[in-house]
């Protein structure tokens, strides 16, 4: 289980939010929305363990994660903005690389499967460079079928750059996820259709005009 | 763990071999340096003898701080930095592959071309091979202390000259005891004591330095 108490991040002098708690249950979504700016990546840094919050804590399964990266680390799947994707390596071995150092199932065969399932089979050999946008976008979110230990999955803005097929390929992807009890929170500008158990987090909703502080409190909960 | 770093390692030799150029440049620079400094002082024999262990240091420090922004700055900018460190292998097994990488495609080769070097410079075969042996020892002192430097500047403006001034005066003991063996041979006494302690510098950074790399590298992503 993962949750957060009072979460708040300042970025430059703008605080982005304050005191913001929330908690996330095997089997349950959260799309955190919010316009540019409203720190949608500062919290998806924030649960990842990447950016240090100015204030709260996040725990994983009860351990503060900063204190137990190493078992954090190896429930947590993460697709940032960036793919991580190395240009002059292959589709394949990238992925066979990301699942050597998760010490899982290196074989090209498990890794050809995984881009098999994101619709890259015949562009394994084919070296990252060449690909374009939204195929290394693909092949980022084939590391989400190698690394299917992982419990948590923090994704953001994995729509970006997928054509409809790709997207469809995702959703069944975060579908399967949530059904084996895993966990996603998730980043999307456009309005997804989630399966399940989708919680939606409002980011900087009660911003007024001055957009100094807002809150993530219970209040700015609503079900999808 | 030993598995992450034996793929740490070969995904990063992989790299290196796909971008020969990159390594090459660095090896050229070394050769291109060290070759300058005979047409600049003039082919007086017994001056070279003397400069020439002293040239081949300077130019191999100058040559493993050229080649110091390949180590993290790549994988800062497209991603695979961050991705490693939240693999949930210890940061510090990550770093270890990484730079011993980065010795294998530097301090190793530059080692080997500072052969044919020590016959341009007319050393003979006992300071030579001290030469060579001081290399071995002390290069990957640099890559490591050059490492925890590259890592502090990632993603800064700047940052190449940045990490010049950081390393280059950490690297001032290697220097020393470096040229060191090689004038003790000469002088007809024992290289001993500075290979010893430049081996003493490679093993206490190796110690080290990569608890400092990794925590330079977190700061560096946040």
């Amino acid at each position: 289980m993962l949750q957060a108490t009072g979460l708040s991040c300042t970025r430059g002098h703008r605080c982005l939010f304050a005191g913001l708690d929330l908690e996330l249950a095997a089997g349950q979504c959260l799309h955190v929305a919010g316009n540019n700016g409203a720190g949608k990546t500062s919290l998806l840094r924030i649960l990842a363990g990447l950016l240090l919050p100015t204030e709260g804590t996040v725990r994983w399964k009860g351990a503060e994660i900063r204190q137990a990266r190493e078992e954090f680390g190896s429930d947590l799947a993460f697709v940032g903005h960036l793919n991580g994707v190395k240009d002059d390596l292959t589709a394949l071995e990238n992925l066979c690389f990301a699942a050597a150092l998760r010490s899982g199932d290196a074989s090209a065969a498990a890794a050809l499967a995984a881009l098999e399932r994101v619709g890259l089979a015949d562009h394994a050999d084919v070296v990252a460079r060449h690909l374009s946008q939204g195929q290394k976008r693909r092949v980022a979110l084939a590391r989400l079928c190698t690394t299917a230990a992982a419990a948590l999955w923090i994704l953001d803005e994995p729509f970006n750059a997928l054509d409809s097929s790709a997207v469809a390929t995702l959703h069944g992807l975060i579908e399967q996820q949530l059904a084996a009890g895993g966990m996603v929170l998730l980043t999307a500008h456009q309005s997804v259709q989630l399966p399940g158990d989708t919680r939606r987090l409002e980011l900087g909703a009660s911003a007024g005009a001055g957009g100094a502080a807002e809150t993530g409190d219970p209040d700015a909960w609503a079900a999808a | 763990m030993s598995s992450a770093l034996l793929a740490v390692l070969h995904r990063d030799l992989l790299l290196a071999l796909r971008q020969r150029g990159d390594v090459l440049n660095v090896l050229m620079f070394f050769v291109v340096v060290v070759t300058m400094v005979p047409l600049g002082v003039g082919p007086e024999i017994n001056v070279l003898r003397t400069i020439g262990a002293g040239v081949v240091w300077v130019a191999a420090l100058l040559a493993s701080i050229v080649s110091l922004p390949r180590l993290f700055s790549q994988d800062h900018a497209d991603g695979a930095l961050e991705q490693m460190l939240l693999s949930g292998q210890p940061a510090t097994i990550i770093v270890i592959g990484k730079v011993l990488s980065h010795w294998l495609v530097t301090g190793a080769p530059i080692t080997l071309a500072a052969i044919p070097i020590a016959v341009m410079f007319d050393l003979r075969f006992e300071p030579g091979r001290t030469l060579i042996a001081a290399l071995a020892l002390g290069t990957p002192a640099l890559s490591l202390i050059g490492a925890v430097g590259a890592a502090l500047t990632l993603g800064l403006r700047g940052g190449g000259v940045l990490v010049t001034l950081l390393v280059l005066p950490l690297t001032v003991p290697i220097l020393i005891f470096g040229a060191g063996a090689v004038d003790a041979t000469a002088g007809g006494l024992s290289a001993a004591p500075n290979l010893l302690l430049l081996a003493g510098l490679s093993l206490g950074s190796a110690a080290l330095a990569p608890w400092a790399i990794a925590a330079a590298l977190r700061i560096s992503l946040e």
